[in-house]
């Protein structure tokens, strides 16, 4: 392992340097800069999950210990794929090379480098597309933009679809539609058929296979981590919650990503939850088997997407419960909007979600049977449900980051803002180039989210970050709100590295601290444990 | 070194096309001989292209969304980004084809030093979508206002297209907008390539080959029209003997009338091999022409075979203790 | 193919509109204007020294320039012979279908008849 690089001054990171290379881009070696790219898969999580060639190794090596004949892999990885996916050929083929998407790309805008633009990322793809799969690319060569394969490229492979975090924005200004995150899901596929991952994403793959969970979580650790948190609600509120787990019988099944059962601030989130349900009585159960909402199976392969998916529908199954809500995940809600019914489905053993409280029939879930806790809860407040005070969350200026996935992949975008709306008053909106559907990656989304890899997260970010300065500067914004796992791990970093004093939450964190329990004490503090507000027209 | 190279390409095929024209006794094969063959390619290596995409499945229902989902009945969706309906799809499609509605959302990133350190923003940027869509629009009125030369008599609509084409009635004869735009838009895009340093640094000889020929091909056409007459009955003449499979080759056409065919018919037969397949695969685009109504309606993979899984025994199998311990429901006691 | 109807439709489609003229113009002769031989011979004699059919316009520009401007009404050309000015005279009388059916051939639409009183058949 490389030791530890020193993460650059806010003041460094942000010299961007466009100027484009003297070099042609072909001729222009990948380097691999400490602090810029995430360690290697490990051996044992490969062998855990059966992925072809397991060993140990670092990037920073020379040598990748690739097998002999990987070529030969890769190009009937190729094959494969171009006949699998029309997205695939279509996007190899149709590109014009207009330029439009090169400025939408975060990391484009924060390194600086061509190959950052998807235009280009797409195109150390295609190059070798055209070598082999097309007659121009294999008479004209270079003339047609084709190259060969070679140990260079791959790693120049390696090194920019782990530069991609899959938030689909250049698709959004593409006049095809192409989209990136496509290409780079393929490209990752191949690089995995030669065992090229990086750790941060095959280890969390390894332990939800195994475990049920990124986090490893066993069992008894997911009851005990939301035990402490129980513990913690009565605190606050006087009011023990009782959620159970593995429950049969339960009308509804609840998956959240396991980011929120461990770490601030994603315990605050799930606090949120636990409060939420108990309040409404809600006839729920937690699954320590499908005990993860996220998938980074979606980051490796689109079958280990699927085999974690796997456990979502089997054990609503097995518990056979009539519905599920998911929680707050980013790529977990593209993967089950986008994909989980075509892979595990149909899932003509549940019912149509149907709110107990509101009576309302989500009809936009007819198929897969399971709905955003966003819709949920939006749907509770739209029908008053709830007795909120939003007067506990005045200390706050809330800004709120639309997560890439749900929102390109999905379409979310109203619900978490009503929801921010009725339990908060001062709600402030990035500015509109930066939200909604043309909103910004925390810079740390698919599987990127590592440590080692600091300085090229706080890059990523930087498009985001700069957005929350804005309201932080104008409207004197200081949380900044989100309904992801993922942003909740990565942007309290991001928010301390370019914004010091803003924070992080959870969107159900402030319906927790906003929502007033049956029978509950005076509270005191929030669910981190911070001083109320005094109540009632406080400034 | 790239725009060199389609330059000298395309340099090279106008030479190739002068002698055609000069040499009489070539002329039946520039003037009937690759056209056909021009067009056969453009057709055959047309329907291949597409044929080959469609062989390939949509295994996922992939839409971008770009605007609020159908969900709650009060939340308004946007019909057209986020469609859930056929009808909304076409409506996307056409806004994508006709009007390039994408391309229309370009912004442009600026990184500027503000009072607090650097601010990034974001200004509008609407040159590309409006020199590309007047190139796009102008070249397909072009194309069918050489209608004229292939349908005898010739139809209503391509007379009253001429006309307005025309209707600024500068000069004899009469100077045609597109011809302006067209030659406009295209020195643009051309510039806007070799002058954008990002946009010069992706640019392969296949993004300026075309350009050039189109350039060529528009520039022959109005030398054609205004300097370098041409007999346009004898014209007709061999377009209506092609369009009826009765080739005729009337005498004292006009050089310029065989670089121009020439260059046409390379061209298109050139098409299919090429990224201008932009045309056909847009219509194809998983991300652009899909509903996107993946929570009702399941989206059927016709390759989804069976993966391993780990399944709720074997999880229960190595944790059963743990979870007797911690009170946690098991199946096997 | 995978939801191939719907892509043979679309290409049928495409394939139908390119190949329009084969379609519009089968079973028809490829016949041209029906012009008179004589006609089209006094026609180009009028200027040898061009093709007539391909550049008369510009040549009766000059003409109706010079009549405008010079009073001109007389027109020598490169063999010295002498010919007057006159659309009339050289369209000849309102049944003569000389101008009108090549122009209509190649849908080509002249002003000369704004003004002048023209053939049966051109347009006003």
């Amino acid at each position: 392992m490389a030791p530890k690089v020193k993460l650059p001054k806010p003041g460094e990171l942000s010299q961007i340097d466009f100027k484009i290379p003297a070099t042609d881009w072909m001729d222009t070696p990948v380097e691999f800069k400490p602090g810029t790219y995430c360690w290697g898969a490990k051996e044992k999580d490969l062998l855990t999950l059966g992925l072809p060639n397991p060993r140990q190794w670092s990037p920073a090596d020379e040598d990748w210990k690739i097998p002999e004949g990987w070529e030969t892999t890769i190009l009937e990885g190729m094959a494969e794929r171009l006949s699998k996916y029309r997205s695939f050929k279509i996007f190899m083929d149709i590109c014009v090379r207009c330029g439009a998407c090169a400025d939408k790309c975060h990391f484009y805008i924060a390194t600086g480098d061509p190959k950052n633009m998807p235009v280009l990322r797409a195109e150390l793809l295609r190059s070798v597309y055209k070598r082999y799969f097309t007659k121009s690319g294999k008479f004209l060569g270079r003339l047609a933009g084709a190259r060969e394969l070679d140990m260079n490229v791959l790693k120049e492979w390696w090194s920019y679809f782990f530069q991609c975090t899959e938030c689909r924005r250049c698709s959004v200004f593409c006049p095809y539609g192409i989209d990136q995150a496509e290409v780079t899901i393929i490209g990752r596929e191949l690089l995995n058929l030669v065992g090229l991952n990086i750790d941060w994403i095959s280890g969390p793959v390894a332990n939800c296979y195994m475990k049920g969970n990124h986090l490893g979580l066993e069992p008894h650790a997911i009851t005990g981590n939301i035990e402490s948190m129980v513990d913690d609600i009565e605190d606050i509120t006087g009011i023990r919650v009782n959620p159970t787990f593995n429950r049969k019988g339960a009308e509804i099944m609840f998956v959240t990503p396991s980011g929120d059962l461990l770490g601030e601030p994603g315990i605050q989130t799930c606090m949120g939850y636990l409060m939420l349900f108990h309040e409404l009585g809600l006839d729920y159960t937690w699954s320590t088997y499908a005990s993860e909402g996220g998938n980074f199976g979606f980051f490796t392969s689109n079958d280990m997407a699927k085999r974690l998916n796997y456990k979502i529908y089997a054990e609503a199954k097995r518990l056979g419960v009539k519905w599920i809500i998911g929680g707050e995940c980013g790529h977990m809600w593209r993967v089950l909007n986008q994909y989980m019914d075509t892979w595990n489905g149909p899932a003509d053993f549940l019912e149509v979600p149907k709110s107990p409280i509101t009576g309302t029939v989500f009809e936009n879930a007819k198929s897969t049977k399971m709905i955003h806790i966003s819709e949920f809860t939006a749907d509770l407040i739209k029908h008053n449900k709830l007795n909120l005070d939003p007067t506990r969350n005045d200390h706050l200026k809330v800004t709120f980051h639309d997560s890439c996935n749900p929102s390109r992949g999905m379409g979310l975008l109203e619900e978490p803002r009503e929801i921010i709306r009725a339990v908060c008053n001062n709600f402030y909106e990035m500015p509109e180039n930066t939200i909604r559907e043309k909103t910004f990656c925390c810079g740390s989304g698919s599987g990127l989210n590592a440590s080692e890899n600091m300085e090229q997260r706080m890059r990523g970010g930087f498009p985001r970050a700069n957005a929350v300065k804005y309201v932080k500067e104008k409207h004197g914004v200081n949380m900044l709100a989100n309904i992801c796992a993922v942003d909740r791990a990565a942007l309290p970093a991001l928010m301390d590295y370019w914004n010091p004093g803003v924070g992080v939450t959870g969107v159900t964190e402030l319906v927790g601290n906003a929502l007033i329990m049956k029978g509950e004490k005076e509270r005191t503090t929030n669910l981190r444990f911070e001083d109320l507000p005094g109540k009632g027209g406080n400034e | 070194m790239k725009i060199l190279f389609s330059l000298i390409s395309v340099i090279v095929l106008i030479i190739v096309a002068t002698l055609g024209a000069y040499i009489t006794s070539l002329h039946y094969a520039f003037g009937i001989i690759i056209p056909y063959v021009a067009l056969t390619m453009f057709v055959g290596g047309f329907i291949y292209r597409v044929v080959k995409w469609g062989q390939s499945p949509v295994p996922f229902r992939i839409p971008t969304t770009i605007g609020q989902q159908k969900s709650l009945p009060w939340i308004k969706q946007n019909k057209i980004e986020n469609p859930t309906s056929a009808l909304g799809v076409i409506v996307r499609m056409a806004m994508e084809i006709l009007f390039f509605r994408s391309l229309f959302r370009n912004t442009k990133t600026e990184l500027r030093e503000g009072k607090n350190g650097p601010e990034l923003a974001y200004g509008s940027a609407k040159w590309l979508w409006l020199g590309s869509l007047f190139f796009h629009w102008s070249f397909l009125i072009i194309i069918l206002r050489h209608l004229r030369f292939f349908l005898s008599p010739v139809p209503y609509f391509v007379q009253l297209m001429e006309s307005i084409d025309g209707m600024l009635q500068i000069g004899l004869p009469a100077l045609y907008l597109t011809d302006v735009f067209i030659l406009v838009a295209i020195t643009f895009l051309f510039l806007r390539r070799i002058f954008i340093p990002q946009v010069k640094y992706i640019s392969l000889p296949a993004d300026y080959f075309p350009l050039f020929m189109i350039m060529s091909i528009a520039t022959t056409g109005i030398l054609m029209r205004y300097f370098y007459k041409v007999d346009l009955i004898a014209v007709k003449q061999l377009a209506i003997g092609l369009a009826t499979f009765q080739p005729v080759l009337p005498e004292g056409i006009g050089v310029m009338f065989f670089i121009h065919i020439f260059l046409v018919s390379v061209l298109f037969a050139y098409f299919p091999m090429s990224k201008l397949m932009h045309m056909g695969g847009v219509f194809l685009s998983p991300t652009r022409n899909m509903i996107s109504n993946n929570r009702m309606v399941r989206h059927i993979n016709p390759w989804n075979h069976e993966v391993e899984v780990h399944t709720y025994q074997q999880y229960e199998d190595e944790y059963r203790e743990k979870m007797k311990k911690a009170g946690i429901p098991v199946e096997k006691e | 193919m995978h939801k191939g109807g719907r892509i043979i439709a679309s290409l049928i489609i495409f394939v139908g509109l390119f190949t329009i003229p084969f379609f519009y113009n089968m079973g028809k002769a490829n016949a041209g204007p029906e012009i008179d031989a004589q006609q089209l011979a006094n026609f180009q004699s009028i200027e040898p020294s061009i093709n007539m059919v391909a550049n008369h316009p510009q040549l009766f520009n000059q003409w109706r320039n010079q009549f405008v401007q010079n009073g001109q009404t007389v027109y020598v050309n490169s063999e010295g012979k002498s010919i007057d000015i006159s659309l009339e005279k050289l369209a000849g009388d309102s049944s003569n279908q000389f101008c009108v059916s090549c122009h209509n051939y190649t849908a080509v639409k002249p002003t000369c008849w704004d003004c002048h009183s023209g053939p049966e058949g051109a347009r006003k």
